[in-house]
């Protein structure tokens, strides 16, 4: 307010009210106030003093230009009518919302129309408001906030004797009782969540991942052998576990895998996915030189996980689970788009840059006596979002 | 002009209907005399309060052809580019409404539109109640219902977003149920019991359906209403002016400008977010494509209000992430997904009450601070627009560093070093600007304005003619507060002794605090209006004019 007078020469040292943008001049409302409507003939709500009138002409034109606002309005508001019978939902050989392109235009039709007509509502109110009706500056007292000490003291004194009468006060085995009777019923609707959702138990830290388990290429039917990995492109490849129903053999006509086979739910393809990258020949750095499990008194180090350069990733960020789904070939690492964690593909993706709390778990993997791409285990930690004991077994 | 007459029989008949049973003749009067000062910061909250009228109406809209079910499908739908793949029954529907159901593209754009506005003008109209020292006394209550609000609308906008199932929305339950899953011990129960089970589950969306639809909208309904009853009953505040005290409100009341003018800001409020729907394309479920946790877009940006959020996730660090004993406490995850908001809400929630506790002010305002009068709050302010802004941008990273082709790793360092050297500048260069647009009140009491008209003197000097201010800037500028503080006045009791409280170390922190609010402010003591001496060269210069 201070800002707009400061700078507003028209009007500064008139010490008249302030000019709200788009109303006439202070000139016509004084005018307006000091001569044609005097006090007497004054016949608003509000005292003269207060009021400041437009001049009979500035509130006809307001009346005018209200009234336009209102007519364009009504024409959006028949235009949105038409444009919503313009194009039917799903026809043949129509133009229907059910092509994108179609509905794009439905979509703009519809919305231009509708906010021709809010707009026109607005705008002519708005006029209404500036134009046709006086300009109110009302004072008016806040109201003293608190109570007089009398008003006060009366109800202290009136809640204390009902309450002491009540006995609420002066018999504590019926009120601690009443606060006893009432902590169980509270703590009922928490129990009652308590079917919401299993225990974790080892949910989290199990896959479907398992020693002889075949690797499917992601979205499609395909098992995946070593030089699938050569002809990459991207040297990666998005794997899933192929869990078939029943014996494990196909159940389709002779020994076929069908559909049915193929389908993973999400929860499962959310734990168990991986990514297969093909390292070149001696690129594998001294991270996968660790020793992680021992086999029959053999130690084995993560190098013994991989199959002929090929090393097998969760694609799970450990940061808080996006799919870590880019690989750059030649740097080897992997990043993930949502927090940037940056994972060293050849050092067991140990986090380089960013959120991450853990290097990606790593899946041991080999080959089945067809040549397919297999498991070897499971994954040795939790995959997924690092959470408090995803190390432990 | 037409006469004051009787009003209309018919509506004789309705309002003695009412009055008879409900007796309101004199309360509806006091009502409709209710008195709105005028400025336009005040509509912002008007702007939120319409928005949401336009979310729950939109919202009801949605429903009738929503399904909240994540039951996989094929889809054999409109829409060609997707028949045949797999999805769920929530993201199909979705498409149901965009391609089957006439205007149901449109209202679904209105509804995110009016989220996206309802939020934003959430928040311009919480900075704006902070600067102006408006959630004093007695409006303490009224800023912890904003915040609440605030608070809620946000939650309420994310579990909205996540509901059609598309990729972008499956990735921000998944990154929420990661934060989940890395508070310590009870991590992965409340994720199992929130999503009945593993990530994804099959009834997360069924749930969050309903706290969209019912649980949340209800509390935020609750919440406006008293926000607004509360407002009410208090009146609102008002900017320094001319006859405008803390007894006495000055603006325009409720019937019938105010009604009107309300109105029609209803249906502009409305146009715009009808607008953005027509004409700007806001989340394109059917571009996205079905979640599937596997699968993944780079550039992914959420709602704007949550990009702080996202932008603390990934510039903090995992350099403090602990390990006891084999454990994980990933702080990494914790500080910036949980307790940034907490930081944000907690700190908002506390100020009012912090500053209470500073400045030892018990009275009750009506007239609401000029920024620059409360320097400190004003900066400390900046500097938290600043922090939250930086984060903002952090949260779009990738984006930037694609855009202005700068290292992806170097933005991450900018914004680590920005987070902490940028509020601080802020806090400086702020209350700087502050105290210089003091003086420059002064300035303006002691020698009126710069009129921008030059002259020149007979002597040949020549000068800008000042002009005297109106009233009601002269009143604005004179109702400057002292800033003080209780704290550091009672020195001693009347027996001259000194309170031992103030030599414990709240005490101490007390006083501190205190000469560190108060102690930088430009003293209007001894100015008089308009006596500078320029004004006295010009009005020499008017008078030997005329003679």
């Amino acid at each position: 307010m201070t800002e707009n007078n400061n700078n507003d020469n028209t009007e500064a040292g008139t010490g008249g009210p302030e000019r709200v943008l788009g109303t006439p001049s202070s000139e016509a409302e004084e005018s307006v106030v000091s001569s044609a409507s005097t006090e007497a003939e004054h016949e608003g709500p509000y005292p003269a003093s207060e009021t400041h009138a437009h001049p009979e002409e500035v509130q006809r034109r307001g009346e005018k230009i209200a009234s336009l606002w209102f007519v364009i309005a009504f024409l959006g508001g028949i235009g949105f009518l038409v444009s919503y019978f313009l194009f039917p939902p799903n026809a043949e050989d129509v133009p229907a919302i059910a092509d994108p392109q179609i509905g794009q235009y439905s979509n703009m039709l519809l919305g231009g129309t509708l906010t021709i007509a809010l707009f026109g509502i607005g705008a002519g109110m708005t006029v209404w408001a500036r134009s046709v009706m006086p300009h109110y500056e009302v004072a008016s007292p806040y109201d003293e906030l608190p109570s007089s000490e009398e008003e006060k003291s009366s109800f202290g004194a009136f809640f204390m004797k009902g309450a002491d009468e009540s006995g609420f006060t002066r018999r504590p085995l019926m009120r601690r009782t009443l606060i006893a009777a009432m902590l169980p019923l509270g703590l009922a609707p928490i129990v009652l969540l308590r079917d919401t959702g299993p225990l974790p138990g080892d949910k989290l830290k199990n896959t479907a991942w398992e020693n002889g388990v075949r690797m499917v290429v992601e979205g499609t039917h395909r098992f995946i052998k070593a030089e699938d990995l050569e002809n990459s492109p991207n040297g990666m490849i998005t794997a899933l576990p192929f869990v078939p129903h029943g014996d494990g053999h196909g159940e389709g006509e002779e020994g076929e895998y069908t559909e049915e086979d193929f389908h993973l739910s999400l929860n499962e393809k959310a734990k168990s996915v991986i990514m297969l990258i093909k390292m070149p020949d001696g690129d594998f750095k001294s991270g996968m030189n660790e020793v992680v499990e021992t086999v029959d008194g053999e130690e084995r180090t993560r190098l013994n996980w991989t199959h002929n350069g090929i090393v097998a990733y969760s694609k799970i960020c450990t940061h808080v689970g996006c799919p870590a789904a880019l690989y750059e070939r030649t740097t080897h690492r992997i990043l993930c788009p949502c927090h940037q964690s940056t994972f060293d593909a050849s050092n067991a993706a140990e986090v380089v840059f960013g959120p991450a709390h853990r290097p990606l778990p790593q899946l041991p993997i080999g080959v089945d006596d067809e040549g397919y791409l297999i498991a070897t285990g499971d994954f040795p930690e939790a995959p997924g979002p690092t959470f408090w004991d995803y190390a432990k077994d | 002009m037409s006469k004051t007459t009787q009003a209309p029989k018919a509506l004789r008949g309705v309002g003695n209907f009412i009055d008879d049973r409900f007796h309101l003749a004199k309360t509806g009067e006091k009502n409709l005399r209710k008195v709105f000062p005028n400025h336009w910061s005040f509509m912002l909250g008007e702007i939120a309060l319409y928005s949401f009228i336009i979310l729950l109406v939109t919202g009801v809209f949605l429903t009738l052809w929503f399904k909240p079910s994540m039951a996989e499908i094929v889809y054999d739908g409109s829409y060609e580019r997707l028949q045949g793949v797999e999805m769920s029954e929530a993201y199909a529907s979705t498409l149901y409404i965009d391609f089957d159901v006439r205007g149901g593209f449109l209202v679904r754009q209105i509804h995110h539109w009016a989220a996206l506005i309802f939020v934003a003008s959430l928040v311009v109209h919480m900075l704006r109640v902070f600067f102006t020292g408006a959630f004093r006394k007695p409006r303490e209550i009224n800023w912890l219902i904003g915040v609440g609000i605030f608070t809620i609308a946000i939650v309420e906008g994310l579990f909205g977003y996540s509901l059609p199932d598309d990729l972008p929305s499956g990735m921000g339950v998944r990154i929420l149920q990661g934060v989940i899953m890395a508070l310590p011990l009870v991590g992965t129960y409340i994720s199992m019991f929130l999503f009945g089970g593993e990530f994804p589950g099959d009834v997360i969306i069924t749930r969050l359906y309903m706290l969209h639809i019912l649980l949340l909208p209800a509390l935020l309904l609750a919440l406006i209403v008293a926000h607004f009853m509360i407002l009410w009953h208090q009146k609102h505040t008002q900017y320094p002016g001319t006859g405008k005290t803390n007894k006495t409100v000055v603006g325009t009341p409720m019937f019938p400008g105010f009604a009107v003018k309300a109105g029609g800001f209803f249906f502009f409020t409305f146009a715009v977010s009808a607008g953005l729907a027509g004409f700007v394309q806001v989340n394109p479920i059917h571009l996205f494509g079905p979640f599937t946790p596997t699968s993944i877009t780079s550039g992914l940006q959420p709602d704007w209000y949550m990009g702080f959020l996202e932008g603390s996730l990934r510039i903090f660090p995992n350099t403090f992430d602990l390990s006891p004993f084999g454990y994980a406490i990933p702080t990494a995850v914790l500080v910036p997904g949980l307790g940034v908001m907490g930081l944000l809400f907690g700190g908002l929630a506390v100020w009012p009450f912090l500053e209470a506790w500073i400045t030892g002010d018990r009275r009750a305002h009506n007239v609401a601070d000029r920024p620059r009068n409360a320097p400190v709050r004003t900066a400390l302010g900046v500097a938290g627009v600043t922090a939250y802004g930086v984060m903002w941008l952090a949260g779009s990273n990738d984006i930037l560093s694609e855009t202005f082709s700068i290292d992806l790793y170097l933005t991450t360092y900018i914004f680590r070093a920005s987070i902490i050297v940028g509020p601080i500048i802020a806090f400086i260069v702020t209350k700087r600007i502050c105290l210089g647009l003091q003086r420059r009140d002064r300035d303006t009491l002691e020698h009126g304005y710069e009129s921008g008209v030059i002259q020149q003197l007979p002597s040949g000097e020549f000068i800008e003619v000042h002009k005297e201010s109106s009233q009601d800037t002269v009143d604005a500028l004179l109702s400057k507060p002292t800033i003080t503080s209780t704290v550091l006045e009672e020195e001693v009791d009347d027996k001259g002794v000194e309170s031992p409280h103030k030599r414990k170390p709240m005490g101490r922190l007390r006083r501190a605090l205190a000469h560190w609010y108060t102690k930088d402010n430009v003293s209007f003591e001894g100015v008089e209006p308009h006596s500078g001496h320029h004004l006295h060269h010009s009005a020499e210069e008017k008078e030997s004019a005329v003679h």
